[in-house]
């Protein structure tokens, strides 16, 4: 987009770079934000089925579709309460940094090959990386709080996230491995073509550690049955005890945006991203090249693809939260180092020497994906290690 | 000429056009990692100091993306601050009680510490000061983002260093020992932190154990004999089990 603002309509290179920038950042917030609205409507209504009622049935017509914008209206309105001992500057800080951290998260997110906020080659590391700095928010709002409720609900969060990043981490490496790149890019593009291509069908052991990052990635999120930070049947509410109005809703915010991450996260890595169970674009002979439009068109349907896939996370893990109990403290934490951390090492074990072995995969693959060089394997004709990405080229003409 | 293509020609006319954009991020990055660093050491509250050296560790991984070094930024990002995150619990842990929720320095103490952090600072502002190569901007390096070299480099393959007309991996040993020295290393300690945190067994026989010795008391005399000869190896405990 930069490009075309600089040699289409002219604009000089800082402000053509500032806008590009601004209107990323803009719709990143929109999808988070515009997520959150209904995901929260989406959960009461799930709720509610779950639970043998209706959920929201008034507020904007039959469904209910209003309620979490009623509920945003009440939020602005409600009394923005500080306790007396609470250490001012954290207390206020603190919902500002678990959302930026969700917010950071999400521009290294791609939302289809070409809309992604700026490109990395080690994307999926700084998606772990800063999506484990949401929890510092939560202890900061645990500690300056000084209340005993959000205090320890902080510690258990902390203790949690910083036990299953471990595991995550591991289950995180093997599409890392499989695609021989930690650019979220490549790893989707190395998956495209039809569903057997996936790496959740590339082996037994890809498939096994799915389901491994599925329960790490509920637990790293904070959501029942894992989520002990805010169990309101001990603690009252956990580490937000003591917020209300529109901090508290930068909370919830942060939680929904990270929900709609680690699933976006899960559909790059093991389900093929923006590419469909089926390649519709390639059986009627769009691809890329075709042209500009059609790139374009290709791309707004990878998107729906992806938008569709971390969606379907989001609902699964609502299922979960309203299907199965809270676990106890000890019961997390046995779960993450006897069952998930041993599990995950095994399989990557496995994913590798199968790799080795049996190194096609499982099944029978349809329309192989092109780019089966590994990037960086064979010295490039520059004497250069791995091919010149993207960035490269940003970075040279920001510096110029 | 169009009105439009007028506005767009001032604003390319602007003179913050002329700003070397780079340069500006350097410094901002820089005077924030530094003017936290300060904010950690003049606060007197753990949990602040945590929250400001936070703030230091990230904006020198900013520093880092800035330079092209994406995956030393996420390092960074990963290790330090992830790592202060875990300092921080247990400042929170220790200093949530009133007595040390403020820590201050005497004077005496204040001043050795300027003293001696004065002294670093001027030499390795010396040092990197005085090294030619460093002052003058970089001329020819590629900045390259990929994070490939460096992992295939510490398995023991320098693409980066291809030699020529030979396959890659020729002679080209990398940073495999380091790297797995390193590893080692790391194990030990991990090891010996989980050896140290483990939990301890008791020295005094627990409820359960003396109602289960109550026997004769030849019985029990052979058990104490039995968890003193252990003493080295096992412990009581054992000692009574077998």
């Amino acid at each position: 987009m930069a490009d075309f603002l600089i040699n289409t309509v002219g604009l000089p290179g800082w402000l053509a770079w500032t806008v590009t920038a601004v209107v990323a950042a803009a719709l990143i917030l929109n999808v988070i934000a515009g997520g959150a609205l209904v995901f929260i409507w989406a959960e009461r209504k799930i709720a509610g089925r779950i639970q043998d009622r209706l959920g929201p049935t008034r507020t904007g017509g039959k469904f209910g579709w209003l309620q979490s914008l009623a509920d945003g209206i009440k939020l602005l309105a409600k009394e923005d309460l500080m306790p007396d001992g609470a250490d001012g500057m954290l207390f206020r800080l603190a919902p500002y940094v678990s959302f930026c951290a969700s917010f950071c998260a999400f521009i290294a997110l791609p939302f289809a090959f070409d809309f992604v906020g700026q490109r990395m080659n080690v994307g999926v590391f700084f998606v772990i990386a800063v999506l484990g700095l949401e929890v510092f928010g939560v202890i900061l709002a645990g500690y300056a709080s000084a209340s005993k409720w959000s205090l320890f609900g902080a510690m258990r969060e902390a203790a949690q996230v910083v036990s299953y990043e471990v595991p995550l981490g591991m289950c995180v490496v093997v599409p890392v491995m499989l695609a021989g790149s930690m650019d979220l890019v490549t790893i989707a593009e190395k998956q495209a073509g039809w569903f057997t291509n996936w790496y959740l069908f590339h082996d037994p052991f890809t498939f096994v550690i799915f389901w491994v990052y599925v329960t790490c990635a509920v637990a790293s999120v904070n959501r029942a049955p894992f989520d002990l930070a805010e169990a309101e049947s001990e603690l009252v509410a956990g580490f937000h005890t003591e917020y209300s109005g529109l901090r508290w809703s930068y909370f919830f915010m942060a939680e929904y945006g990270s929900m709609f991450l680690v699933s976006a996260l899960a559909a790059i890595l093991f389900m093929g991203g923006w590419n469909g169970p089926v390649p519709i674009a390639t059986i009627v002979g769009l691809s890329e090249g075709t042209g500009d439009t059609a790139n374009y068109f290709v791309r707004l349907l990878g998107m729906a693809n992806l938008l569709g896939k971390a969606t379907l996370g989001v609902l699964v893990m609502m299922w979960i939260r309203w299907t199965l109990p809270r676990l106890r403290i000890d019961q997390v934490m046995t779960t993450c180092l006897k069952y998930c951390t041993p599990l995950a090492a095994a399989m990557f074990l496995g994913a590798m020497l199968w790799q080795v072995v049996l190194p096609g995969g499982l099944m029978p693959r349809f329309g192989r994906p092109a780019g089966e060089v590994r990037e960086g394997w064979l010295p490039g004709p520059g004497g250069g290690g791995a091919p010149r990405s993207l960035d490269a080229g940003k970075v040279a003409q920001v510096k110029s | 000429m169009t009105p439009g293509v007028s506005v767009l020609a001032e604003v390319a006319a602007l003179p913050v056009a002329a700003v070397n954009w780079h340069s500006f991020f350097f410094v901002l990055f820089a005077a924030l990692a530094c003017g936290f660093a300060v904010a950690v050491v003049a606060a007197d509250n753990v949990v602040r100091m945590a929250l400001y050296l936070v703030l230091s560790l990230g904006a020198t991984a900013g520093l880092f993306f800035l330079a092209g070094a994406e995956f030393v930024g996420a390092m960074q990002l990963m290790i330090y601050v992830g790592g202060t995150l875990v300092l921080l619990v247990f400042g929170v842990m220790l200093t949530a009680q009133e007595p040390l929720v403020s820590i201050k320095g005497s004077g005496r103490d204040r001043v050795l510490a300027g003293i001696v952090g004065a002294a670093l600072l001027a030499v390795l502002l010396q040092a990197a000061f005085s090294v030619r190569v460093w002052r003058e901007p970089a001329a020819g390096v590629v900045s390259d983002p990929a994070a490939t070299p460096i992992g295939m480099s510490l398995v023991g393959v320098r693409v980066d260093e291809p030699p020529a007309g030979g396959p890659v991996a020729a002679k080209r040993p990398g940073y495999l020992l380091p790297f797995e020295i390193v590893s080692v290393h790391l194990l030990v300690v991990l090891v010996g932190a989980a050896y140290l945190a483990r939990a301890k067994r008791r020295k005094t026989p627990r409820a359960i154990e003396v109602a289960a010795s109550v026997e004769p008391p030849a019985a029990v005399a052979e058990h104490a004999a039995i968890g003193r000869s252990r003493s080295a190896g096992g412990s009581v405990l054992t000692g009574g089990r077998s």
